[in-house]
């Protein structure tokens, strides 16, 4: 790779300990598979991916709650990334309902003004897509339509993983798109290494050479890598309007236990759109049967190749996993760019 | 999911509908999300605008964003 040669010697001579840094970024992940960025670091820097594919870190137990809508008879509206999630019997798109891709929550809400069925929304996505949920839904939308509210927040996962420990991470690169929307304030808390950083291959390398400056001098902070696009707080206009609407919940994700606080709930004002208390469903902790390691890869502690299924059992046309199923899950990434390992 | 693409705004129209560039493709989104006026530039993501960017930025990025997200996705990236 001749971009960023300068960044990686850079690298080689400073990195004199084994470090492993995360990012949450189903982007960033993409951008890194297709650059092969990992090929050029120095052997004991280790870049994983964390949680940060919104459809991979929905647990099973609310696929299975967007089935049970299908069978109560409900015209499904979601995006293409969740049609193939396994659930625990089918998926969305093998369920035989009337299940819709659409390409955002208005565009569900418009099938609602059109027919007198009930249109559910399976409303996924981190603080990228609450927002555009939450300005949807102050629109007034009709009666017949609801959302099933799968949203995630970033920072309370980060701060499981910091507190567990399991993945001896030494720093994050923070998700990008996320923070394009929320700015980097919230982090500020975490004591740990943290960077915002871009896209391009050598926006990550320079992500990562002032994360190895901020552990060598023993100081954590977040650095802004990116400040084209990402600011220290956001667009306040999008945060107002997702708190109006939403507020945090106890949550469990896919891989994890409940994470307090890292879910959204619709408000009070705004229960009449809640598909969960409309239609009185409970979210059941669905244990797995297979052999797929998405748990421990949205974890960190493990990646797609070291999992037995991975491109042979597992592949995007037969996925068993909803990291081989969205566009931002590890495994669908790295067996697009034929990755067998780090 | 998180998929988001630079795009300059060529149209306002009422009710915080606006009608977007993406160079290749033009389309209408919605602008609850951000204050903005025409000639400025958003990043679309799920048929919203959800922050303005700069000019500079919006098309340095746009080509990368292609890139990747059409290799993830084999087909126009704008769709989701
Ligand atoms: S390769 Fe498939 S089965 Fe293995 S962890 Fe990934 S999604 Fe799960």
């Amino acid at each position: 790779m001749v971009v960023g040669k300068e960044i990686t010697e850079k690298l080689h001579q400073m990195v004199d300990r084994d470090l492993t840094f995360m990012h949450i970024c189903g982007t960033h992940e993409a951008a890194i598979a297709r650059t092969g960025l990992r090929s050029v670091l120095p052997k004991r820097l280790k870049i994983v991916m964390g949680p940060g594919c919104p459809v991979c870190i929905t647990p099973q137990g609310e696929i299975d709650a967007a089935l049970e809508l299908v069978k109560m008879g409900c015209i499904i509206a979601t995006y293409g990334d969740l049609l193939r999630v396994p659930g625990s019997i089918g998926s969305l798109e093998s369920c035989g309902g009337d299940v819709r891709v659409v390409q955002g929550v208005h565009k569900a809400v418009e099938i609602a003004e059109r027919t007198d069925k009930e249109v559910v929304f399976i409303s996924v996505g981190f603080e990228t897509t609450a927002p555009t949920v939450a300005a949807s839904l102050l629109t007034n939308p009709p009666e017949n339509f609801s959302i099933l509210s799968c949203h995630r927040l970033v920072p309370p996962a980060m701060k499981w993983l910091l507190q567990q420990g399991e993945a001896a991470l030494h720093g994050f690169i923070l998700p990008g798109h996320v923070c394009t929307v929320m700015g980097y304030h919230e982090y500020e808390e975490f004591p740990v290494p943290q960077v915002v950083a871009g896209f391009e291959a050598e926006d990550i390398l320079l992500g990562l050479l002032m994360l190895v400056e901020q552990v060598k001098e023993g100081t954590h902070r977040v650095d802004n890598a990116y400040p084209r696009a990402v600011t220290h707080d956001g667009n306040r206009k999008a945060q107002d309007l997702m708190y109006r609407v939403f507020e945090p919940s106890d949550v469990e994700w896919r891989g994890f236990p409940v994470i307090p606080q890292s879910g959204l709930r619709l408000r009070q004002q705004f229960v009449q759109y809640d598909a969960q208390k409309k239609f009185k469903l409970q979210f059941k902790h669905i244990s797995k049967d297979t052999a797929c390691i998405c748990d421990r890869v949205l974890r960190g502690i493990a990646e797609p190749a070291d999992c037995k299924l991975y491109g042979k059992v597992c592949t995007p046309r037969t996925p068993v996993g909803p990291c081989m199923v969205s566009h931002e899950g590890a495994c669908k990434i790295w067996h697009l760019y034929n990755i067998r390992h780090s | 999911m998180c998929i988001a693409i630079p795009a300059e705004v060529i149209e306002i129209k009422e009710g915080n509908i606006g009608v977007v560039d993406f160079g290749d493709l033009k389309q209408e989104i919605r602008l609850d999300l951000v204050d903005v006026e025409v000639g400025e530039f958003v990043l679309i993501h799920v048929g919203f605008a959800i922050q303005k960017m700069s000019r500079e930025e919006g098309l340095e990025t746009r080509s990368l964003f292609r890139e990747v997200y059409s290799a993830m996705d084999q087909k126009p990236p704008v769709t989701l």
